[in-house]
């Protein structure tokens, strides 16, 4: 069964486009990470999913029913990017406040123990800490006992042990059917969670695939060196940068690259090879989508 | 449906009163006008008392409405709270009168210190009939100035909200002829006075009260003024949806 689905979505601000012709199916019980980098259009796409903001052409759907209409958000949860809580009400008020939206909603206590909050019931928010208030976010998502809940950037601010105990949350959501959409800057978030990943960029899907197949697609190999001549041409590069003799190459296959400079006789000295940020493999998805002229 | 109305209504009641200053600081103003003016130099006269409660009522009804909504809503809407909201599933409709139900609570509490002054420290007087007439005219006439809150709301940022509310809330009250007593007004605020909302609704309330016949121009101001007001308000906030963080 199909819970959420965008069909050939755009939606523009004045001049720019966040979204060009995006569609998505999003299948009862799965684990949906969403990645890109930041302006990528992640956000948005939530936004119109869960019926913020209006698609400025094609259709979402929510549940089989559009999302701008309350009757459709009656089995969602959200947890939005940036934390938002009522400064002067207490815990268990706003988690009352947004319990009283469903129909069949945990009881506070059972809610409130699942996410480690019971300590903060009686506490205003706007006294709690960065990663509380991050909590107590994720935790409304899961009040109402949602069908899909969709999370934007869930643990970001969140130190490892508490990320740990959030993820342990997602996962028994998960186990007792739910269905999650969850956007990060994090591969190894995804990694831990989901089992489909679905990388966004300009605004386009640029892949869609198994968790495994899209970490070889953005498992890219930083390898810098000094080199005081010029270097030849060299296959499978994605990146050259250059700063003064030093350089940086981007390349799938690391080894065959220094291989090839070792062959071609570069007399290379002080080499390194990392992993390159998933920021700069999204880059390297989003030059092979779109060629640049260069 | 009035499930929801009541849990946005209750978040609203709940929110204000944990600030409660901006209780106190929309009676406050209205109270210390009456103890200030009303008391000493019309308190005797019942028809005057009757005709400046009415005006401080009015007063009132302005202020409060004016920078609850007007600043309330400009507020709110910056904060990252409101689109997590829209989320939930509740339409524009609970989440209104929520604010409206919640606005209009705040409000008798508001009137209530001018009323209970002019009770038991002047000779105004108003028989049951006239006091439910009067009841009735102070929720008609506070239909603009919520208006006029809303399109300030959701047309500008907190920041312009406040001073557009402050820029506007003296002019119309002294325009309007609210500091005086019916005819007692210098002349051109009594040329201009049926023309403003705030003119509208005191001569409105002042019939009400019986100290003034009713004038058909300053009913039709009224009127006119709650349609365009209204027309703003859908305008803004129509533009404003989805749109705020673009």
């Amino acid at each position: 069964m199909i819970l959420a689905r965008a069909i050939d979505v755009s939606r523009r601000y004045g001049d720019t486009l966040a979204l060009d012709g995006v569609s998505l199916d999003i299948t009862a019980g799965q684990i949906v990470g969403v990645l890109g980098p930041n302006g990528a259009g992640k956000s948005t796409l939530i936004s119109l999913l869960t019926g913020i903001r209006k698609p400025s052409s094609g259709r979402v759907e929510l549940l089989g029913q559009d999302p701008r209409q309350p009757a459709g958000r009656r089995h969602l949860g959200v947890t939005p990017q940036e934390t938002g809580l009522p400064a002067t009400l207490r815990v268990a008020e706003v988690v009352d406040f947004v319990r009283a939206h469903y129909p069949d909603p945990l009881p506070q206590a059972e809610l409130l123990g699942r996410f480690g909050l019971a300590d903060l019931a009686r506490r205003q928010t706007g006294g709690l800490s960065g990663g509380q208030k991050r909590r107590v976010a994720v935790a409304l998502a899961f009040a109402g006992r949602p069908k899909i809940v969709f999370l934007d950037e869930p643990t970001t601010g969140l130190d490892i042990e508490a990320r740990r105990s959030l993820w342990d949350g997602i996962r028994e959501f998960h186990a007792d059917g739910g269905t999650v959409v969850l956007t990060s800057h994090y591969l190894e978030e995804v990694e831990a969670l989901a089992r489909r990943a679905v990388v966004i960029g300009g605004g386009r899907v640029l892949a869609d695939d198994t968790v495994d197949a899209v970490r070889g697609l953005v498992a890219v190999r930083r390898v810098s060196l000094t080199s005081p001549v010029p270097l030849p041409e060299l296959d499978g590069l994605t990146a050259t940068d250059r700063e003064g003799d030093r350089w940086h190459l981007l390349s799938p296959d690391a080894d065959r690259l220094v291989r090839d400079l070792v062959a071609a006789g570069v007399p290379f000295t002080d080499l390194e090879v990392r992993p390159a940020s998933l920021e700069e493999a999204f880059l390297r998805l989003l030059e092979r989508e779109v060629p640049c002229p260069a | 449906m009035s499930g929801l109305i009541r849990t946005h209504t209750r978040f609203q009641l709940l929110e204000t009163s944990r600030t409660p200053i901006a209780i106190i600081g929309s009676a406050i103003w209205p109270a210390a006008s009456m103890l200030a003016f009303v008391v000493p130099y019309a308190g005797d006269d019942p028809h005057f008392a009757n005709a400046t409660t009415a005006s401080m009522l009015t007063f009132a009804v302005m202020s409060t409405n004016l920078f609850q909504y007007g600043v309330g809503v400009a507020d709110d809407r910056v904060q990252p709270w409101d689109p997590y909201v829209r989320t939930l599933a509740a339409g524009a409709l609970p989440r209104f009168a929520g604010r409206l139900l919640a606005g209009l609570a705040l409000m008798a509490v508001a009137l209530l210190p001018v009323v209970l002054i002019s009770a038991f420290l002047t000779a105004a007087s108003l028989s049951p009939a006239r006091f439910l007439l009067a009841a009735l005219a102070i929720t008609f006439i506070a239909v603009p100035f919520i208006l006029m809150g809303l399109a300030i709301g959701y047309s500008m940022p907190p920041k312009a909200a406040v001073v557009v509310a402050q820029v506007l809330f003296l002019p119309l009250a002294f325009g309007g002829g609210l500091m005086s007593a019916p005819g007692w007004a210098p002349g051109f605020v009594e040329t201009v006075g049926p023309y403003l909302p705030t003119g509208g609704a005191v001569r409105l309330m002042w019939a009400a009260v019986g100290e003034a016949p009713i004038r058909p121009v300053s009913v039709v101001s009224l009127i006119t003024w709650t349609a365009a007001l209204a027309g703003v308000a859908w305008w803004a906030y129509r533009r404003d949806e989805g749109r705020r963080f673009s």
